[in-house]
């Protein structure tokens, strides 16, 4: 019974939180709205009434979050970590498919996403891991391994044909980062994936040719002591290994409907009629929006059903229709406002688990945020994954409203973690 | 670590930053999104393909695409003081317009029904220009399958709309909700060449849906290919006769060609009008069809499964000459103890044997085939005979699947050592458990198509190719043609062919025609659950065979009655082109055989 100093909930954060949920539900409204039919909004129809529902659930999420001690998260990390690999090894096998993927858990009437809820369980095992034993001497072994906490659930979520939520967990790579991780492992793994994408996108052997020529320059200008040669030329081997093994999986492992899917990721024109028109619709909508927007339940595109998944994915369109460039940027800006909250949060801790946590909390939201509005405007590749907040649906609400106020719950105890 | 920690605020405004200026860029520096939008909806349009046609072997029309016209209501624009020009525009009574009005309201009140189904090109045609003055009345276009005849509905299958659980399990990816697919028959054998490739148009349509030309041009756009065309091997005019002959009886009637193996007809019967299963009602009819008891959705040819009965003597003989078991001349003497019998006793060769169909004749023949004295046990002896016979049964093709292409081909049982040994237990049966077989009857089981086949083996003394019922896919000749041997050499043909000629050239008899010399045997399948079925398999004419055949009447007694009269006459159709016989084929019409042989 040290330090009795009592901490507040964050209150900024609450506020960035309250905003965030009732912009998007402003936006689920007016995309599902018909000005020929004047159903109330209180209708079960409409996804705006349910989307109501699911925020009042999410209150009660909170309220849990809030009641169950503080301890908690992090005596049962690894329970809680397991416990969602067991559920996405499970509906590999008792999941319902849904175009094309097995991802659902379907109880009755309800529907249940396990990839959506081991997020969760991800941060908070990766963040116990690498917060035990803080010995500097073995900090960079532990970092390396520690990737092993989101690659297992990744390659459970591939598994399942999801390959969009599986991309999410890659963005713990950021926590990775912060912690220390080294530099050069980090570009190395840039550089096999930036090798695996030129691989789809290109012919082999012009790209194995390429690199030869790079590696030949590049030995001639660096390569004076021996150290440096071995290294360029494992180097070069690696990428041939990489380009050919890339190419025996795509065309003899995954089956015809699988490389597709792996294609069209790589280039949406792949499928014009498919990703590619969703796409080209989501510009249509978001490119008429102009400077101010036409003005709240005044966009025609998004209402005559032009967009696809109009509220969930490409909830977006609704925003740069109806608010333009000014209250996308708008937005935009309230959530980075509420990001750099979360960075301040996590940094103010002195609990290595709180703050790790923080930064796997900032890194997952963070690049649905970013990857989410990237692919409505075609800077990046429709993976299909939820725009925090804002999009339609229960189970990625109560995802990232239960990430945060975990972190929350954890940030107002921050005294009563031992010093070390 | 600060400045690790500064890195990633600075990747977070950096990203915020860039999505800002894509945003300004495709929002206000690019004009071109704005201009699609302005004014310019557009409207995915599915362009769905033609299916292909069905032609018989001549190029006669059999099956191909119908548009028909649905009158749809809106009941909340609809005006009732329009219902006396309504009821006269669809020559309707006021009861029904009422019950269709009805009908469409409780539906919905602010979504458009079925309010007129399925109207003909010609009538929609007529009432075209004036359904305009109605309010709240429109019209949605479809394509059905039509029919040129009501014949060959089991064979040609149908048409219905992919549903999602066939969506789920299609991996190549082409079906979308609202495809039709092939559910059975040629129409779903044949489904990946018939369907063609659908096609989508993107049209820019204003504000109240009005067409204002293609999107982007139409680089978007693509056509949709029809299916392709197939003509089968079916003769339209045989199938046609044949399914007169075989109407209110249950059975089957398969013709094929034996120098090509080509279904010259192919008999289900009772069946189904091909109609019913088009349209709006389908669901219903389906229903209906489904719970008749008389199952016109099963394809008896290929599915039914029945004894051979003594048409499988001509094989027992084959097997026995090939075996050197018998010669062709010589003389068994039976006296009619060893097995009931219709024959005379009295001295026997292989042709008088299948002629008067003497079953202590071939119950002899098969005791030499299964009883060789290779070995001293009888146990032993037994199987080693009885493998022998089967491996010969199996190459006529009995016992598996012939390769028609048509679905859900039944290959019938011939039973192993392991049936047998499952039953009386190993080295416990001998000849005297399977004696049945000799004469057809026991655990065989054969389909109508399989005796055809066997028809179109004798006819080709010794092989057979595999039947089928396409002759061509688009342009392409189903041109797979192999012969399967069947391992007994063409000089034993002879002398039962000898028998099965003498059986339908008794001038005046059911079978005979004048002037064609042919071949056939009739069977009269012991029926445990009733009286017994009627059945013939023969080719004609002997030389140069043009035809084989097997006919099924099920419950109809002697096979010399209704299955060798319905043969003969068909036989007579296809070779002469012409039916003389006119007694003959008011007989089978009538379909009333007299004393049907009691079980």
């Amino acid at each position: 019974m040290q330090n009795q100093i009592k901490y507040q909930v964050d209150f900024l954060a609450i506020v960035y939180f309250v905003l965030l949920v009732m912009l998007g539900w402003l936006n689920i409204y007016a995309a599902d709205y018909d000005p020929e039919l004047n159903n109330s909004i209180f209708s079960l129809d409409q996804s705006a009434a349910k989307q109501m529902l699911w925020i009042s659930a999410s209150i009660l999420l909170i309220a849990i979050v809030f009641i169950l001690d503080y301890r908690f998260y992090e005596s049962f990390g690894y329970i809680i970590y397991f416990g969602v690999i067991i559920l996405l090894v499970a509906v590999l096998f008792l999941g319902k498919e849904v175009a094309g993927s097995t991802s659902w858990f379907e109880i009755g009437f309800i529907k249940v996403q396990p990839s959506e809820f081991a997020k969760i369980g991800a941060a908070i095992g990766l963040a116990k891991y690498l917060s035990t034993y803080d010995d500097q001497r073995f900090k960079k072994q532990r970092l390396r391994r520690s990737a092993a906490f989101f690659l297992l659930p990744m390659a459970l979520i591939i598994l399942q044909g999801d390959l969009g939520s599986a991309m999410v967990y890659g963005s713990l790579v950021i926590v990775l980062f912060r912690e220390g991780l080294s530099v050069r492992l980090l570009l190395f793994a840039l550089y096999i994936l930036l090798i695996f994408f030129l691989t789809l996108l290109l012919d082999q052997w012009i790209l194995l040719v390429v690199i030869l020529a790079i590696s030949l320059i590049a030995l001639g200008l660096f390569a004076r002591a021996t150290k440096g040669f071995v290294k360029i030329i494992s180097i070069i081997l690696l990428t041939f290994c990489l380009v050919k093994s890339v190419d025996i999986v795509l065309n003899d492992v995954l089956k015809a409907h699988q490389k597709q899917r792996v294609l069209s990721l790589i280039n949406p024109n792949a499928d014009p009629l498919g990703i590619g028109w969703n796409v080209m619709q989501s510009k249509i909508a978001i490119g008429s929006g102009g400077f101010m927007g036409k003005g709240f339940l005044k966009g025609t595109q998004t209402k005559f059903d032009f967009v696809p998944a109009q509220t969930t994915d490409f909830i977006f369109c609704t925003i740069g229709e109806e608010h333009g460039w000014l209250g996308g940027t708008f937005i935009m800006i309230i959530f980075g406002a509420f990001f750099m909250r979360l960075l301040m949060i996590a940094e103010r801790q002195k609990s290595a688990f709180v703050r790790i946590y923080g930064y796997a909390v900032f890194s997952i939201m963070f690049f649905h945020f970013a990857i989410n509005i990237a692919m409505t405007i075609g800077l990046f590749p429709v993976i299909g994954i939820p725009l925090p907040f804002f999009s339609y649906g229960g189970s990625s609400l109560w995802t990232f409203t239960a990430l945060l106020f975990i972190l929350l719950k954890l940030d107002s105890k921050r005294a009563s973690f031992l010093q070390h | 670590m600060t400045e690790r920690i500064f890195g990633i605020r600075l990747f977070l405004v950096l990203t915020i930053l860039i999505l800002s200026i894509r945003l300004f860029s495709i929002q206000i520096i690019d004009k071109t999104y704005k201009k699609a939008a302005e004014g310019n909806f557009i409207k995915k349009i599915i362009d769905y393909p033609y299916r292909g046609l069905i032609y018989d072997r001549y190029g006669e029309l059999l099956v191909y695409n119908e548009p028909v016209f649905d009158i749809e209501i809106l009941p909340r624009e609809a005006k009732l003081e329009d219902s006396v020009d309504i009821k006269a525009l669809f020559d309707i009574t006021q009861e029904d317009f009422d019950k269709r009005y009805q009908k469409a309201r409780r539906f919905s009140k602010n979504l458009s029904s079925i309010f007129y189904e399925k109207l003909s090109n010609e009538r929609f045609a007529k009432i075209q220009d004036r359904l305009i003055d109605f309010e709240g009345f429109s019209v949605q276009s479809r394509i059905t399958r039509g029919y040129t005849v009501n014949a060959l509905s089991n064979a040609l299958g149908y048409v219905g709309q992919v549903t999602s659980q066939q969506i789920g399990m299609d991996t190549s990816g082409y079906y979308k909700s609202g495809d039709n697919i092939g559910v059975t028959g040629i129409e779903n054998t044949y489904e990946e060449y018939l369907r063609g490739l659908r096609g989508v148009r993107f049209n820019k349509v204003d504000v109240r849906g009005v067409y204002m030309g293609a999107y982007e041009n139409g680089s978007f756009d693509t056509l949709s290919i029809p299916g392709l065309d197939i003509r089968l091997t079916v003769d339209a005019e045989l199938q046609l006769y044949a399914e007169k002959l075989m109407k209110d009886k249950i059975g089957s009637v398969v013709a094929i060609d034996p120098t090509t193996g080509e279904i010259l007809a192919l008999v289900s019967s009772p069946t189904y009008d091909p109609v019913l299963l088009t349209g709006r009602e389908y669901s219903k009819n389906y229903l209906d069809i489904q719970s008749d008891t008389t199952k016109p959705l099963f394809n008896r040819p290929l599915q039914a499964m029945y004894p051979p009965g003594s048409m499988f003597k001509t094989i027992q003989a084959l097997i026995a000459l090939q075996d050197h078991k018998i010669e062709a001349k010589e003389i068994i003497k039976v006296d009619g103890s060893l097995i009931g019998d219709h024959a005379p006793p009295g001295p026997y060769d292989v042709e008088r044997a299948i002629t008067k169909s003497s079953n202590n004749y071939f119950f002899k023949v098969f005791r030499r085939v299964i009883q060789q004295g290779i070995d001293a046990n009888p146990y032993i002896d037994t199987r080693i005979g009885f493998e022998n016979w089967r491996i010969h049964v199996l190459q006529f093709g009995f016992g598996q699947n012939l390769g028609v292409d048509l679905p859900n081909e039944k290959s019938g049982f011939v039973p192993s050592l392991e049936f047998y040994d499952k039953i009386y237990g190993k080295d416990r049966w001998k000849f005297s458990n399977i004696y049945s077989l000799s004469i057809g009857q026991g655990e065989l089981n054969v389909t109508p198509m399989q005796m055809a086949n066997l028809g179109a083996i004798l006819a080709n003394r010794g092989f057979f190719y595999a039947p089928h019922i396409v002759k061509k896919v688009g342009d392409i000749n189903n041109s797979e043609l192999e012969r399967h041997f069947v391992g007994v050499d063409s000089a034993h043909f002879q002398s039962v062919l000898d028998g099965m000629q003498a059986l339908v050239s008794v001038p005046g008899s059911r079978g005979y025609i004048p002037g064609l010399i042919f071949c056939g045997k009739t069977s009269t399948v012991q029926n445990s659950q009733g009286i017994d079925h009627s059945g013939f398999m023969g080719f004609a004419p002997r030389e140069n065979p043009k035809i084989a055949i097997a006919v099924y009447v099920e419950n109809s007694g002697w096979g010399a009655r209704a299955a060798l009269s319905t043969a003969s006459l068909l036989i007579e159709k296809y070779i002469t082109g012409t039916v003389k016989k006119v007694w003959l084929e008011e007989y089978v019409l009538k379909g009333d055989f007299e004393d049907a042989k009691p079980n």
